[in-house]
């Protein structure tokens, strides 16, 4: 099976190094980009390839490349490698281990849409990613693979590695601009989109550290080559993880459109022992859980969304019957409440309410209309309504887990409130994983 | 034009504009809280959501924030949808989770947003049971309370403070539910229009410290419109008086003139009228009189030839009064020499010269500055603001090509970063707009004019050149003269900042040559054609727009009336033409040097002063007759762009005061 995106990354994931990237054929993509491509024939490339972002929102890569005026003037390439969802992992192998991938895709991309100028936005903590990028984008400068007249074209590229300060919100890729602009990381409104008023106001692509990883591959293998890899409509392969009560938790390249149960059962090992399966959120934290009853469903960007939930960032959190689901939620959703921006009401306002709702439901002191409110706050935060996308992602396990463990957040409620009033302490029925991990 | 469809009813409207803007100039109710008229629309707050239909077959709709919304052509909404009031129901409810509900103490109370809008989307039983965030609130100086807690963080601060106002010490701190609205450490506001954000503010964090000094419910107040007597821009204001005090100034929308916004001297600057110093009684050589004694002893004393020195801090009508009853030969207008001279020189070209005054909302769509000699922020605030609007015309004509409205302020910014248009400041001595400025010059007056000329003859050969000009000096000269050549809406803005004749005339020189350099050039899109300039013009030529900034309320007002200055009043005493003087509110000693005041007002035998506060030449009055300030009489004043505004008493003056054109028409 072809694995482009990891095929160089070695066991001890020491970086691969220029000389080992070229030979196994790095660059070349590049090179055919740069001396037998015009422009606009790489984007009709990609485009053709069918290839969707990788950072979560799926868009068709192509097609945000075409969106970038052809007019000449500074224009941008920006690689989104803030990678702060909780439970993802992906970006940092690739930057981890096999940089010069990332350094080629991205020189491609420049060509592509006509910018000189690329920044790697990183997040803070990925030190050692940090010292390897920065140790691949010398080397590819000694070698000429950056600077002026990149292998003897009238193509100049620079790429500059920036270290965020470390917020969630600065994944979102407007609230990125305005950090890398050393603005406050609050998002921009759209329209404009960045490909027209992006960095310092211009013409600007945005692209997630795994789409750009694709793009040497597909411009050294073809369009149809980059399909055929996939089995599903979405094109190409992709980096799935498991984390959770599984055997072996980790992170693989399959192709895009790999059954969930594959993923589970043969990569991951399955469930430990002494625990099942009880739903997972398939594409990191801020999408919507699933069942086992999905398990059969395709890992692509439609079969999830049919389901009700969402590809994300392709990493799955695995939620396990001796794990209360309601605890979950909570401790995503202080995560996210924490990291919300504070720009827009229903975010900034609405999930420390979710947050002290659930926080009182675990105290004991909630009351059935928590729940709907519940459901509420939820909608309220949902797509459309808020200033960007981090508080519907907020959202997502919190509706989904109020539509398929409603029996675990109502275990908590006080059966009466006259109960808690006489002083009775009101007893949570167990989960059938806590019953056995309690040896009962 | 565009038709559109809201809650059914069809309206015609401007296409373009967003639709919460829309809706409210419809009069339809909608509550929102960060767009702001002057600001703009950033959808922070989500307050103004409706239901937006796709098109005729689209029953479902999709929720969108109204200021975010363009206006065009067949768009269709409701505003009374289920979902969208219960949306907006659920925004105001998250506003108040952390709101400390204090309406009873809170000086915001009566005339808070909101207070209203809370009313107007029917939220009433808070739902949320946890504790609430709590903040330090600030010393923020005299003039601003700031109580953090009542805050709901619309980000309207912050942006008219920094972006509009050009403020650097207010700004937004922390993130989520803890965002922080002050400055980095306590310590007086530093930006000259500060007082605007207990205003902008739509709630009780920042409230107007004066006022709560003598705090009322603004039910209570009494208010007039009245005009800021604090300089020649003429803003209209509300002044607010209980029991005889007055209470606060507070803003007084003029689309033309000050828009939304005040700066700090004539918002805060009325202490005066309260002040230990007002003078309460008529006097006659220190003694306290009746009413009656007074007028009777002033018609004796004007029963021989007197003189009468008007003011122009005085309206039209109290200076008309004192002439009416001295007799216009016998009337000075008062003004120093020089300035005399200098308003005479200015009255002389707007009167002959291709020249057209602009309003202050014209100033504002300038897309091509020179500032000749005036550091406007001291002599005309609220033009200086507008002299900041101007410069960020660029900006919005780079959004424009980039089809981003110009109301959608952030995304404006985003996309034309610091982009500015020209504004050429040249000026003795450091300015606030030195900051936003393309070029900045410093010399003395004598170079600064020397300057203007060398624009004007790079703009036109026929103007008199400056041969010995230096190099450096000259390229200056012919940047200026470009960026004004090349401007549709150019400005020149001068005045009697430094006492010069010559900057006048520079000024002046500068517009006649931008008038003949192109004859085709239109004047501001909706102001109303002049008639062509008189006395030797072309008929061609279009007027160019020109600001001379004059120093006080009324100093174009009264210039217009008489142009003789206390200069002329001494010769003609020394002369012995007269030895009765009758001053109306004006401090000679203002006028001129304090020798020259003494030796004149040595040779006055009888000095009759009209006034409202004490000053040096109030002191030494014969007859000394109290007169009320703006907030306690009414008259017109005319403003540095040639405006008549008039303005009326909010409450009787104190005492035996009376109305200033009283005194001499009794
Ligand atoms: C709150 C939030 C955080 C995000 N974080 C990331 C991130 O860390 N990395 C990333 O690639 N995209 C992230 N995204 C998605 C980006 O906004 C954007 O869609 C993506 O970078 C586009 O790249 P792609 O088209 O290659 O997927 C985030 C979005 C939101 C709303
Ligand atoms: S949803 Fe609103 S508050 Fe939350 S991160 Fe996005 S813009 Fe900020
Ligand atoms: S202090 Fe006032 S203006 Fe500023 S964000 Fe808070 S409520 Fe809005
Ligand atoms: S700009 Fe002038 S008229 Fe306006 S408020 Fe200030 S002092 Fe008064
Ligand atoms: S007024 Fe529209 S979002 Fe605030």
């Amino acid at each position: 099976m072809d694995k482009p995106l990891t095929r160089n990354i070695k066991p001890d994931l020491a970086p691969v190094t220029l000389a080992e990237y070229r030979r196994s054929g790095g660059y070349e993509g590049l090179k055919k980009a740069v001396t037998a491509m015009a422009p606009a024939e790489a984007v009709a490339t990609v485009k053709e390839a069918n290839l969707r972002g990788r950072g979560g929102a799926g868009f068709p890569t192509g097609v945000k490349w075409s969106l970038v005026p052809q007019a000449a003037g500074q224009k941008y390439v920006v690689v989104n490698a803030d990678e702060m969802e909780p439970g993802t992992f992906k970006d940092r192998l690739l930057m981890e281990g096999d940089p010069h991938q990332l350094i080629e895709g991205i020189a491609i991309a420049a060509y592509a849409i006509g910018a000189d100028t690329a920044y790697i936005f990183l997040r803070g903590e990925y030190t050692l990613a940090a010292r390897r990028l920065e140790q691949a984008l010398q080397e590819a400068r000694d070698a000429s693979l950056l600077g002026r007249n990149i292998l003897g074209a009238e193509f100049h590229l620079d790429i500059h590695l920036h270290t965020s300060a470390g917020r969630y919100i600065c994944g979102e890729e407007t609230a990125l601009l305005n950090s890398l602009e050393g603005k406050r990381a609050n998002p921009r409104t759209k329209p404009p989109y960045p490909q027209t008023s992006g960095l310092w106001g211009r013409p600007t692509v945005v692209n997630n550290v795994e789409t750009v990883c694709n793009v040497p591959h597909i411009l050294r293998e073809g369009a149809d080559w980059y399909r055929g890899l996939s089995r599903s409509q979405d094109a190409g392969t992709k980096l799935f993880g498991v984390s959770g009560r599984v055997k072996k938790p980790g992170l693989w390249e399959l192709p895009m459109g790999t059954p969930i149960r594959e993923l589970i059962e043969d990569c991951a090992g399955g469930m430990q022992e002494g625990y099942t399966l009880r739903g997972f959120l398939p594409g990191g934290a801020s999408t919507d859980f699933l069942l086992p009853e999905h398990l059969d469903l395709a890992m692509d960007f439609d079969s999830l969304q049919r389901a009700g939930s969402r590809l994300g960032t392709g990493t799955m959190i695995v939620l396990d019957d001796a794990t209360c689901p309601v605890r979950i939620v909570l401790n995503l959703e202080r995560f996210f409440t924490q990291e919300s921006c504070g720009w827009c009401t229903p975010c900034r306002d609405g999930l420390p309410w979710v947050v002290e709702i659930l926080e009182g439901i675990l105290a004991g002191r909630g009351r059935p209309e928590d729940l709907d409110r519940l459901e509420k706050l939820a909608w309220l935060m949902g797509p459309g309504h808020t200033f960007c996308a981090l508080a519907p992602g907020a959202a997502e396990p919190l509706q989904s887990a109020l539509k398929y463990f409603r029996e675990d957040f109502e275990r908590y409620l006080p059966v009466s409130p006259a109960l808690s009033l006489r002083g009775e302490e009101h007893r949570v029925p167990l989960l059938e994983g806590e019953r056995r991990a309690a040896g009962g | 034009m565009a038709k559109i469809t809201l809650d059914g009813q069809v309206y015609d409207v401007d296409a373009g504009e967003n639709l919460l803007k829309t809706c409210l100039s419809l009069g339809l109710d909608l509550p929102y809280f960060c767009w702001h008229p002057a600001l703009g629309s950033v959808g922070a707050c989500r307050q103004c959501a409706v239901v937006q239909y796709k098109d005729a077959s689209d029953s479902k709709g999709r929720l969108v924030m109204a200021c975010m919304t363009p206006v065009t052509d067949g768009l269709r909404a409701e505003l009374e949808a289920p979902e969208a009031r219960e949306f907006r129901a659920s925004v105001i409810e998250f506003l108040m989770t952390s709101h400390p509900h204090d309406c009873p103490v809170c000086e915001e109370g009566g005339e808070c947003h909101l207070q209203d809008m809370t009313v107007m989307t029917g939220h009433t039983v808070r739902h949320y049971r946890g504790r609430k965030r709590t903040h330090r609130n600030q010393y923020l100086g005299p003039f601003l309370n700031h109580e953090m807690n009542r805050c709901i963080a619309c980000y309207r601060c912050v942006r008219y403070y920094r972006d509009y106002a050009g403020g650097q010490d207010l700004d937004v701190f922390a993130i989520r539910n803890d965002v922080y609205f002050g400055r980095f450490e306590d310590g007086v506001l530093e930006n000259e229009f500060s007082g605007n954000l207990a205003e902008v503010c739509p709630t009780g964090v920042f409230t107007d410290k004066t006022f709560s000094a003598h705090y009322v419910r603004k039910w209570d107040l009494r208010y007039a419109p009245s005009v800021c007597a604090h300089c020649a821009v003429g803003c209209n204001t509300s002044p607010g008086e209980r029991l005889g005090v007055l209470r606060r100034i507070i803003n007084r929308y003029h689309g033309e003139v000050n828009g939304y916004f005040l700066c700090d001297r004539g918002r805060f600057g009325y202490g005066f009228v309260n002040g230990e110093e007002r003078i309460r009684q008529p006097s006659l050589r220190g003694e306290p009189v009746s009413i009656e004694a007074a007028v009777a002893h002033l018609a004796g004393l004007a029963s021989g030839r007197t003189i009468g020195i008007g003011s122009p801090r005085a309206s039209l009508e109290a200076n008309f009064a004192l002439r009416a009853l001295v007799g216009a030969e016998n009337f000075y207008a008062g003004l120093s020499r020089a300035e005399a001279e200098l308003v005479a020189a200015i009255l002389d070209v707007l009167r002959r010269w291709p020249i057209r005054l602009p309003t202050v909302r014209e100033v504002e769509r300038a897309d091509a500055v020179l500032v000749l000699g005036e550091d406007a922020t001291s002599t005309a605030p609220r033009l200086a603001l507008a002299l900041r609007q101007a410069v960020r015309n660029q900006a919005l004509e780079l959004a424009q090509e980039l089809k981003i409205p110009g109301w959608l302020d952030a995304a404006v910014r985003e996309a034309a970063q610091g982009a500015k248009s020209p504004l050429f400041l040249a000026s003795p001595a450091a300015t606030r707009l030195d900051e936003v400025a393309e070029a900045v010059y410093r010399g003395a007056p004598e170079d600064i004019a020397r300057l203007g000329f060398a624009v004007a003859h790079c703009l036109s050969p026929e103007a008199p050149g400056v041969p010995d000009l230096a190099g450096e000096d000259a390229r200056l000269a012919e940047t200026i003269a470009a960026a004004l050549a090349s401007a549709r809406r150019p400005l020149i803005v001068s005045g009697t900042g430094c006492q010069s004749l010559e900057i006048i005339q520079a000024a002046a020189n500068v517009a006649l040559a931008l008038a003949k350099r192109n004859p085709e050039r239109s004047a501001p899109a909706d102001a109303p054609d002049q008639s062509p300039p008189s006395a030797g013009l072309t008929e061609t030529m279009k007027p160019v727009d020109l600001c001379y900034l004059v120093p006080e309320c009324n100093t174009l007002g009264l210039a217009l009336m008489d142009g003789r200055s206390v200069g002329d009043v001494f010769a003609a005493v020394q002369e012995g033409a007269a030895d009765t003087v009758v001053v109306l509110e004006n401090d000679l000693y203002r006028r001129a040097d304090a020798v020259a005041v003494d030796h004149f007002l040595g040779q006055v035998k009888h000095l009759a002063v009209i006034e409202h506060t004490f000053n040096a030449t109030a002191e030494q009055a014969e007859l000394l007759l109290p007169s009320g300030t703006f907030a306690e009489t009414e008259g017109t004043l005319v403003s540095l762009e040639g405006r008549a505004q008039r303005f009326y008493s909010v409450m009787p003056p104190a005492g035996e005061a009376r109305d200033n054109w009283r005194w001499p028409a009794a």
